[in-house]
């Protein structure tokens, strides 16, 4: 057992921040447990991730390559990652909180008999590890008493990456032994589903609408304050998951990432998942008859009460204003 | 084609959740349980597949006597039917641990596929279809959105971050995890809940299953979370409320 090893995702120039925050937790995990830090990443070592750091560089980073990981697969990134955790035996394995890790990651945790602790927002003495519960609406501590690697994914946005600097790591190669046969899976090369015609990523104003709104008969409430705000109406995952607006006006991980002057959350209570697509709004106004609403915790401004009285008062006084 | 969903009762999901006493876990005596969503896709996909080719649909749950009411919704759906694997101390066992129960129960079955919500709406943790793969051995894909039987195994849709997709191929037997949105989901029909009734729920114990409990990561703590913001509540009538909101829209935020 030896160091922090994080373990960083390659996604493209300029789309790196994630494995940058994955560093930025490493380095605190160094900081709490006085371990030094490593990272590895699949690629050669003209990966671009490898380019950048930021803070401290960690002392080596190992570029994990093999024709077999050109394109993802479960089976490949856990065979890979598996020899390399042998080789290094680190302590604590780091990973941003990414769909790819979603899928790679618990398995990679229980060939070694651990568990993955997904989705940390926040580290603390011991070291223990602190996750939500509830959709956001508890905080959980845990703690890995155990022997063996510890695993944790990290949320996006939750552990800020210092400026972005050019990378002076030692890049090691590593090549992992995967045999053709081990790969199970056939991945195929990704699509979009269709032109997105809703650019809901350059809009000013949006009022967003969650499961609260109860039914598809009650959207036109908020597309009535939509249009008298001059807003783009947007919503969250089970209201496109229910079809009662186009998935294109979704927001959230699976969905469009916003960040207008005003984002107005109607009925939404403020799930993970939803809040990482619109933190990044200057100003957030949510109506929820729920006061313990995860919601609250971003909004800046905040009614407590039944949309389906809110909602029309509201859209009554924004028409009076703009007369 | 036999199929096992793996299905969690968890809190519903507007449910006023309280911190218990020992600050351990929530007051769990006055709560609502409810089927995890995403696990109600999982099991939608698993009866359209049936529908489409044929064969049986398995529910099974791990957790307390409680869990039952979540099986025979499940049965009243359309399930053929449930195992309950009995287990009182759910919460002293971690995702790992819940995942060698579902295999072991799993296991003498030998299905053809295995289904599983992506996460549940309690601990959110996303991982124990994804152990199950790994425990019995089988390829598997998770945030699948729809699955397509082909000679030798399935091709399915997956989600992929900000929009994208990609389509997959593995053989069978395998493990997917369900996203919640690739179907429409199904409500119980007064024949289904009176049929459930009579379906079979075979009970089997951890012990039964001889799946020790040691936990490798504790839950030490529950708290409330800490606020990111300071909110400026608005309070009054819904008239006033929406007035005093205006007020701010134009003289602070600035965008009337």
């Amino acid at each position: 057992m030896s160091g922090v090893l994080v373990i960083q995702e390659e996604r493209g120039f300029g789309r790196n921040r994630i494995s940058l925050e994955a560093l930025a937790a490493g380095r605190i995990l160094c900081g709490l447990t006085g371990l030094s830090l490593e990272s590895a990443v699949v690629g050669d070592s003209k990966t671009p991730v490898l380019a950048e750091t930021s803070g401290q560089p960690p002392a080596t980073a190992y570029a994990v390559a093999h024709p077999l990981l050109a394109n993802y697969t479960s089976d490949g990134y856990v065979l890979a990652f598996e020899q390399l955790i042998q080789k290094l035996q680190p302590s604590y394995i780091v990973f941003p909180h990414t769909y790819q890790v979603r899928d790679f990651v618990p398995r990679l945790a229980a060939r070694f008999g651990q568990v993955l602790i997904a989705d940390v927002t926040a580290l603390e003495a011991g070291p223990s590890f602190v996750r939500q519960l509830f959709q956001g609406k508890m905080n959980a501590k845990y703690s890995h008493p155990g022997n063996g690697p510890c695993f944790v994914s990290v949320q996006a946005g939750a552990f800020p990456a210092d400026p972005v600097t050019a990378g002076t790591a030692n890049i090691v190669p590593f090549v992992p032994e995967i045999a053709d046969a081990s790969i199970r899976t056939r991945p195929g090369q990704p699509f979009r589903a269709s032109a997105q015609t809703v650019d809901l990523a350059s809009a000013q104003l949006i009022v967003s609408v969650g499961r609260g709104i109860r039914d598809a008969e009650n959207i036109p409430l908020v597309q009535e304050l939509a249009a008298a705000l001059g807003a783009e109406l947007a919503a969250s995952r089970p209201i496109c998951d229910n079809g009662w607006l186009p998935m294109e006006r979704q927001v959230g991980s699976s969905g469009q990432t916003v960040s207008p002057k005003l984002y107005l959350a109607v009925g939404i209570s403020g799930a993970i998942q939803h809040l990482v697509g619109m933190k990044g709004s200057q100003c957030v106004v949510a109506i929820n008859k729920d006061p313990a609403a995860p919601i609250f915790e971003v909004a800046d401004y905040g009614i407590v009460g039944d949309l389906f009285e809110v909602v029309p008062a509201l859209t009554q006084a924004v028409k009076a204003a703009r007369q | 084609m036999k199929i096992i969903v793996a299905i969690k009762q968890v809190p519903e999901c507007d449910a006023q959740v309280r911190i218990d006493p020992a600050g351990k876990w929530i007051e769990e005596s006055d709560l609502q349980y409810a089927l995890n969503e995403p696990d109600a896709y999982a099991l939608e996909e698993a009866l359209q597949l049936r529908e489409k080719h044929g064969g049986e649909v398995i529910v099974l749950s791990a957790g307390p006597e409680r869990v039952g009411s979540t099986l025979r919704e499940a049965l009243a759906k359309g399930a053929d039917r449930a195992i309950h694997v009995v287990c009182n101390d759910l919460g002293a066992r971690d995702a790992l641990g819940i995942a060698r129960l579902l295999a072991a129960a799993i296991k003498p079955e030998n299905p053809d596929l295995i289904l599983a919500g992506l996460q549940s709406e309690d601990l959110g943790l996303g991982q124990t279809g994804v152990i199950i793969a790994e425990l019995l051995d089988l390829p598997h894909a998770t945030l699948i959105l729809h699955v397509e039987k082909t000679g030798t195994g399935f091709t399915v849709k997956r989600e992929l971050e900000e929009g994208w997709f990609q389509t997959i191929e593995l053989p069978t037997p395998a493990v997917l995890t369900i996203q919640s949105g690739g179907n429409k989901l199904r409500y119980a029909t007064l024949m289904g809940i009176k049929r459930a009734k009579t379906k079979e729920v075979r009970s089997v114990t951890a012990t039964e299953l001889a799946v020790d409990a040691e936990p490798v990561v504790l839950l030490e703590q529950v708290t409330l979370p800490q606020k990111q913001k300071s909110t400026q509540m608005l309070p009054g009538t819904a008239k006033e409320a929406a007035a005093a909101l205006v007020e701010k829209l134009k003289f602070e935020v600035h965008v009337l």
